[in-house]
């Protein structure tokens, strides 16, 4: 088999990552994989009006994904959100949540903002990625980072990180479309949608070929939070 | 601070008519038609534009169509919001998108594909990624080298628009309307104010102009009236800074 | 017999292994997974003995009892001042605690603190749930006239400090200016345009450098450099709010 773009089964798109990108954010990275990069800031623990809204036990964590108006491959996105990037931002929120602990900041708030000036595909799995370590960036208490890829069949073929025209592909098989989030310490999942059919096989495969793919991405992440306080290490 | 700006010295250590550092880089979002990402100093926004297809307006059916949105993007202060442009966005997309419509700065009547009927529409939108002040000039330059940096997508016989191929045509462009905002604060005239400043200024005016000096546009703010000998000072301000942010466009 | 995974003074991340074996305690910024030890925070791996904590480098400032902090006022009540503390919460100052002065009932309290001001106070409690009181009576609280603020890491308040406020003695010395850092992450510079912008520069630099030893010798050498004049030794003089 060969992918369009002559990439592996478990092979994604160049990746690159940094960390502390924007100056007036708490937090912040910036995450590419392919032509898709994803920014992501975090601002807090900060206060929460309105009251309703505060959790007396705890901080609570609120996501917003959002295209930036240019970033479609078709016609222009409106601003101001929709249906799709709501859907997005309420599973992001859930992908990260699980990891972070806001025991010391009852009825605060930590806000994270992912912004995507260029797409092509997987775009929410590099909002995930870029999330996670700007939530580092920003010293919040988490058990560990969280790594998200999108794998699925293309065609008969079980592939990691499917690029826009892999996603678009035509053929009888159809294209089944998969994001996960994975917790790279333990290999637990907090994010997996599926778009398209898939056998119970195929899914078992398709998660067991992200491994590499996990491993290779977290260590971007940790590479780039560690290059940003390289100076404060002796 | 009034203090220091009486002996010239302004917050970060600037003289009065020193702009922070001027950087522009093209081709920042490769899914728009045409991007740019600009920096002053730390302030930072990417501007992208997207060639539309459409009806042309009723009282100019022979030309195309322009638009400027700012888009304050949360991500980029604690002080924005999610929701809908406050005002000041809307003012600061306002203010740049006259300094390029009535400086006739992109030839719209180029852009008519048939009249009365269709013609391309040039929407340019501009995030800001982080502010650290001065978001109207930096949103005023980054929005024209957007404008540069355009190629046209194809557009199908069948009149429909192949986002997909780009053709090596660019926008019809006449000149380079360059914004530059004038600070007053005490007797004290400064520009690419940071916020701080911002939060202090008396009177603002921001003056877009042409390589020959020539007025294009004009946006007082700020709560104090100004003369007409501070205008006449801070329009010659603007117009000599705009030479130096003209360069920056390459 | 447990083994150290990563590295005494090394920067880690959240998730990350930093030793095997029941032999090393989980300490701040750390937990325990079975035989592992990981890290929950971004910072500097502290290796003391078997005793492994991580030095946070980042991160919002988190108000404690007995902190005194810059605080600014950003809304005034029927019996005191709501401040801004540069952290999750905001807080409360009442009149009795605001100042020894006596204030007649129905007075205008802007007279006193006014929106914006920056005061110096002292946290003398910190509730569950974050309730903050402050007070100003003390040596040292009052409030700020003139000068400027600017943010800092509230993790390297220390280092800007110093041991028994020797940093700042050191830059007040050679500057001329006055100072005031806040456990909150704020400080008050105030004195000649020229010299707070130097105060500045070296306070990024503290930042920037705290971990690299030699510190104080490099901040005395930069504001011999930057000032041109010879620079007092710091000196005992530890009143670092004066």
């Amino acid at each position: 088999m060969t992918r369009i773009d002559k990439r592996k089964p478990e092979e994604t798109r160049p990746m690159s990552a940094e960390a502390g990108v924007i100056k007036r954010a708490d937090g912040s990275a910036v995450f590419r994989i392919g032509e898709t990069i994803a920014y992501a800031t975090v601002y807090g623990p900060r206060d929460l009006y309105p009251r309703f809204l505060q959790d007396p036990s705890k901080g609570i964590l609120r996501v917003s994904y959002n295209m930036m108006p240019f970033s479609g491959s078709g016609d222009r996105v409106r601003p101001g959100g929709n249906r799709r990037s709501k859907e997005i931002s309420m599973v992001t929120k859930k992908a990260l949540e699980p990891v972070i602990d806001l025991g010391d900041f009852p009825n605060a708030v930590v806000d994270v903002f992912i912004e995507l000036p260029q797409t092509d595909a997987g775009t929410r799995c590099a909002g995930i990625c870029a999330a996670s370590m700007a939530l580092a960036d920003a010293g919040i208490i988490m058990k560990d980072m969280v790594t998200a890829v999108s794998v699925g069949r293309v065609g008969k073929d079980v592939v990691v990180d499917l690029s826009y025209a892999e996603e678009d592909y035509d053929c009888p098989e159809g294209v089944a479309d998969i994001p996960i989030a994975v917790l790279p310490r333990t290999g637990e999942l907090t994010l997996l949608q599926c778009d398209g059919r898939l056998k119970r096989e195929d899914l078992k495969k398709a998660i067991e070929l992200s491994k590499d793919a996990v491993a290779k991405i977290n260590d971007i992440q940790k590479k780039a939070l560690k290059e940003k306080f390289k100076g404060e290490s002796q | 601070m009034i203090k220091s700006l009486s002996k010239g010295i302004r917050q970060d250590g600037r003289k009065l008519e020193d702009f922070r550092e001027v950087s522009v880089e093209y081709g920042a979002s490769k899914s728009a038609e045409g991007s740019a990402r600009v920096k002053i100093g730390d302030t930072e926004v990417i501007a992208g534009v997207k060639m539309e297809m459409g009806e042309p307006f009723p009282d100019t059916p022979d030309k195309g169509a322009l638009m400027v949105g700012a888009e304050f993007l949360p991500m980029a202060s604690p002080e924005f919001e999610l929701g809908p442009p406050g005002i000041d966005a809307i003012e600061i997309a306002r203010v740049a998108d006259r300094g390029i419509r009535e400086s006739g700065a992109i030839d719209l009547s180029k852009l008519c594909i048939k009249e009365g009927e269709k013609c391309w529409m040039v929407v340019i939108d501009v995030c800001t990624i982080n502010d650290a002040g001065n978001l109207q000039d930096t949103t005023a330059l980054a929005a024209l080298a957007a404008i540069k940096d355009t190629k046209l997508p194809k557009l199908e016989d069948d009149g429909k628009v192949n986002y997909k191929e780009k053709t090596d045509q660019g926008l019809p462009i006449n000149c380079l309307p360059i914004a530059v905002t004038v600070v007053k604060i005490g007797d004290s005239f400064m520009v690419d104010p940071i916020i701080k400043e911002s939060e202090f200024l008396d009177a603002r005016l921001t003056v877009t102009t042409l390589d020959d000096g020539t007025i294009c546009a004009m946006q007082k703010g700020g709560v104090s009236p100004l003369t007409v000998d501070d205008i006449d000072k801070m329009v010659g301000i603007a117009a000599e800074k705009a030479s130096m942010l003209r360069k920056s466009l390459g | 017999m447990g083994k150290l995974v990563s590295k005494d003074k090394e920067i880690v991340v959240p998730g990350e292994e930093l030793a095997q074996g029941m032999d090393y305690l989980p300490g701040q910024g750390t937990f325990r997974d079975k035989e592992a030890i990981v890290a929950s925070r971004l910072g500097l791996l502290s290796v003391d003995g078997r005793a492994l904590k991580i030095i946070p480098l980042t991160g919002r400032y988190l108000p404690k009892k007995d902190d005194t902090i810059i605080a600014q006022v950003t809304d005034v009540t029927m019996n005191g001042w709501r401040l801004d503390t540069n952290s999750a919460y905001s807080a409360m100052i009442g009149l009795k605690d605001a100042t020894s002065e006596f204030i007649p009932r129905g007075a205008d309290l802007t007279q006193y603190f006014s929106f914006g001001d920056y005061v110096v106070a002292k946290i003398i409690n910190v509730t569950s749930q974050k309730l903050i009181d402050l007070s100003m009576k003390g040596p040292g609280l009052m409030k700020l006239h003139g000068g400027r603020v600017i943010k800092v890491n509230t993790h390297k308040v220390p280092r800007i400090i110093g041991k028994q406020g020797s940093m700042v003695s050191l830059i007040k010395n050679a500057t001329g200016c006055k100072m005031i850092i806040g456990q909150n992450g704020l400080a008050w510079i105030d004195g000649e345009p020229e010299n707070e912008l130097i105060v500045v520069e070296a306070i990024r630099k503290i930042e920037k450098e705290s971990h690299i030893s030699g510190l104080t010798d490099r901040i005395k050498e930069f504001l011999e450099k930057k000032t041109g004049n010879k620079v007092q030794p710091a000196g005992e003089q530890n009143d670092q709010n004066r």
